[in-house]
């Protein structure tokens, strides 16, 4: 500023501009593109990396996989997909493992949304603020550590003589467990080795993924919507069934997504615990692994993928997210 | 109204009292409602009035007493086998039914066959003025809609006392008042008992046949609207009903002579020349207008008083423009006022 202007025209703030405030009023006066600069970075990882990736394998199973040599020619074919599905020489049988992931998962499922929707209304609806925080705490804990200790230490917990036999024990509930492991189809010799055990385990793992969006749902319901339908002369289980469900169900719902497609895609716990007898994770990473069988690898992950598609279609179609 | 009231008795407090911890929401209710009245329960938020209409419902139980519904005890039923219906504050409409679903809710829970049902609904649906919207999710609907589907949705099932919690808070002016006159007429037309909470004193003197007046838990004044304006038995009721003048005893003592205080309205004082004569049915004190307030239909005078009473005096704007009544600031007057209208009460 020159001297013999001593009174400044405008305020002077506006008169220095630097490069930042220019771009911040640019921004400003064009939003849209403000946005577009905030969206890039994830758009790029949620684009490339993932759709991209997700096209790839889907490109993958179209390619042909050449037995005598071991080689994957990159060559239009459905081989694998009728390898996938008809081929009975194949051992393990593919469809038993479909079957038998898709089984596992609806199990783990449901035996999650019974077991977290009685904890998570208490959450919501009765604990108080400190009990509500240890109860967070409580369903969180878990993934503090590493799913691969807990798994191990899961599998000595259920093993023959290991702490659940022996608590059973104590409690006289040994008959209980030779009647469980009896069963045929899901018994075995012990717990760890045993789709029970496979079961319980998951059912473990998974269970914050269950408990968090039910809880998240329910404290979404206002209590007034139980107390105007016990006012109208609704009794708990009548008031349960048509106000507090279908209210919290798109919680169920983004809950068992969690708690399906985590099952259907794991590889781990079948390995570790249970009966040796494959899963779809365990057969697509011997298949892409041992085998170097990618287009078949390919197809037996597009499977899942294709499961959850209908699963999400169905749940949309009961007006799971008309709720929401 | 008087206390041997020959009509039937549809709500009747004993001894109720309702305790949270240490505070004592409410503190020794005794009160009978009577049956077809529209009863009022008025008082700041915090006064126990909302807790009475929850153990009316259900929501709560009282910590001891007894209350009757029509000569029943159901201070231990559930809320589900009274027979009385709320409308609640937050109108509490289910969301993922539409309106019609909603005001059949009550119906369905009692297995109304069918016909019944859908003839009751679109009855209702007439009598709330919303036959077109029937199909409408309570989201798609206006404030003043969803009150009237919340008032439908209790009166469908024709109870016998009906509860309102607050339910013309969330509007505005003009539609609360539209709604005011038209609840009202509701009342009248199906001769159902309705009890309303309001802190809104206006909203309470408007509709009510008789109202309490609740303060810190407990019931300071029962009677009609005109009982509890004129004759106010304590300065609380005084001073929350409406606006009053409170003088102190040792201020009273001043003016009357007696060293008991007293609430006198403001509407009920005149403002005259300084040296004009008091009558002998009338008080009349020297003093100056210490400010103005110009209200559009009446003028609000503040007057200090030669004794040290200040008191706040109301005057329709019969004749007077606002720069007349600007004008009167700091001009000397004497206030004069009827001597029946001093109101004694305690303290």
């Amino acid at each position: 500023m020159s001297t013999d202007s001593p009174v400044p025209t405008t305020n002077p703030s506006l008169q220095s501009k630097s490069p930042i405030r220019l771009i911040s009023n640019f921004l400003y006066r064009h939003s849209c593109l403000a946005t577009g600069l905030l969206l890039l970075l994830p758009m790029l990882w949620l684009v490339v990396v993932y759709l991209g990736s997700l096209g790839a394998m889907l490109v993958q199973s179209f390619y042909t996989y050449d037995r005598f040599t071991g080689q994957v020619i990159e060559e239009f074919s459905l081989d694998a997909y009728k390898e996938a599905f008809t081929d009975p020489d194949l051992s393990p049988p593919n469809k038993d493992v479909i079957k038998r992931t898709v089984r596992m998962a609806t199990a783990v499922t449901i035996g999650a949304a019974i077991l977290a929707f009685p904890l998570s209304y208490y959450m919501a609806r009765y604990a108080g603020p400190k009990m509500k925080g240890v109860l967070y705490l409580g369903v969180m804990l878990p993934l503090w550590s590493s799913y691969l200790v807990r798994v191990y230490a899961w599998k000595l917990i259920l093993a023959k003589d290991g702490v659940m036999t022996w608590f059973l024990e104590k409690m006289g509930l040994m008959p209980a467990l030779d009647w469980l492991l009896e069963i045929e189809g899901i018994g075995g010799n012990s717990l760890s080795t045993s789709y029970i055990g496979v079961f319980l385990v998951f059912l473990y793992v998974w269970m914050p993924y269950m408990v968090l969006p039910i809880n998240a749902a329910l404290e979404r319901v206002p209590k007034s919507l139980t107390e105007a339908s016990s006012d109208l002369g609704a009794r708990p289980w009548y008031t349960f069934l048509r106000v507090i469900l279908p209210l919290s169900f798109p919680g169920v719902v983004a809950g068992s997504i969690f708690t399906f497609s985590l099952t259907l895609g794991d590889y781990i716990i079948p390995s570790v615990i249970g009966t040796s007898s494959y899963f779809l994770g365990a057969l697509v990473f011997t298949q892409r692994g041992t085998v170097g069988n990618w287009p078949l690898a390919a197809v037996l992950t597009v499977v899942p993928v294709v499961i959850m598609m209908v699963y999400l279609s169905v749940a949309k179609r009961l007006g799971a997210f008309d709720a929401l | 109204m008087t206390e041997s009231d020959p009509r039937q008795v549809a709500i009747r407090f004993t001894n109720v009292a309702r305790h949270f911890g240490n505070v004592k929401a409410v503190d020794h209710v005794s009160l009978d409602i009577y049956d077809g009245e529209f009863f009022s329960l008025l008082g700041p938020s915090g006064s126990g009035k909302t807790t009475c209409l929850r153990m009316i419902a259900g929501f709560e139980s009282p910590s001891s007493g007894s209350i009757q519904l029509y000569g029943e005890e159901v201070s231990t039923m559930p809320p589900y086998e009274r027979d009385v219906n709320t409308v609640f504050q937050d109108y509490a409409l289910f969301p993922h039914m539409n309106v019609q679903k909603n005001i059949a809710y009550g119906l369905m829970v009692k297995r109304v066959p069918r016909k019944d049902r859908e003839r009751r609904v679109s009855e209702i649906l007439d009598m709330v003025q919303l036959t077109a919207l029937g199909k409408r999710k309570p989201s798609q609907l206006s404030g003043g809609q969803r009150q009237r589907v919340a008032l439908a949705r209790a009166l469908v099932n024709h109870p016998r006392v009906l509860l309102l919690d607050e339910p013309l808070g969330a509007l505005d002016l003009k539609l609360r008042q539209q709604m005011q006159i038209e609840l009202k007429a509701i009342q009248q037309r199906v001769g159902i008992t309705f009890i309303y909470v309001t802190h809104d004193q206006e909203e309470a003197l408007t509709m009510s046949d008789r109202l309490a007046v609740f303060n810190h838990g407990k019931i300071e004044q029962v009677g009609t609207p005109a009982e509890v304006y004129e004759r106010p038995l304590t300065s609380f009721v005084a001073s929350f009903v409406g606006v009053s003048n409170f003088v102190e005893s040792n201020l009273a003592y001043k003016v009357t002579g007696e060293s008991k205080s007293f609430t006198l309205r403001p509407e009920k004082i005149r403002l005259t020349t300084p040296d004009a004569s008091i009558p002998a049915d009338c008080y009349g004190l020297n003093g100056t207008i210490r400010d103005v307030i110009y209200l559009g239909m009446y003028t609000r005078y503040l007057v200090d008083t030669e004794v040290g009473i200040d008191l706040t005096v109301v005057v329709q704007n019969l004749e007077s423009t606002s720069s007349e009544v600007f004008a009167a600031r700091k001009r000397p007057v004497k206030v004069l006022w009827q001597k029946a209208h001093n109101r004694v009460v305690e303290e």
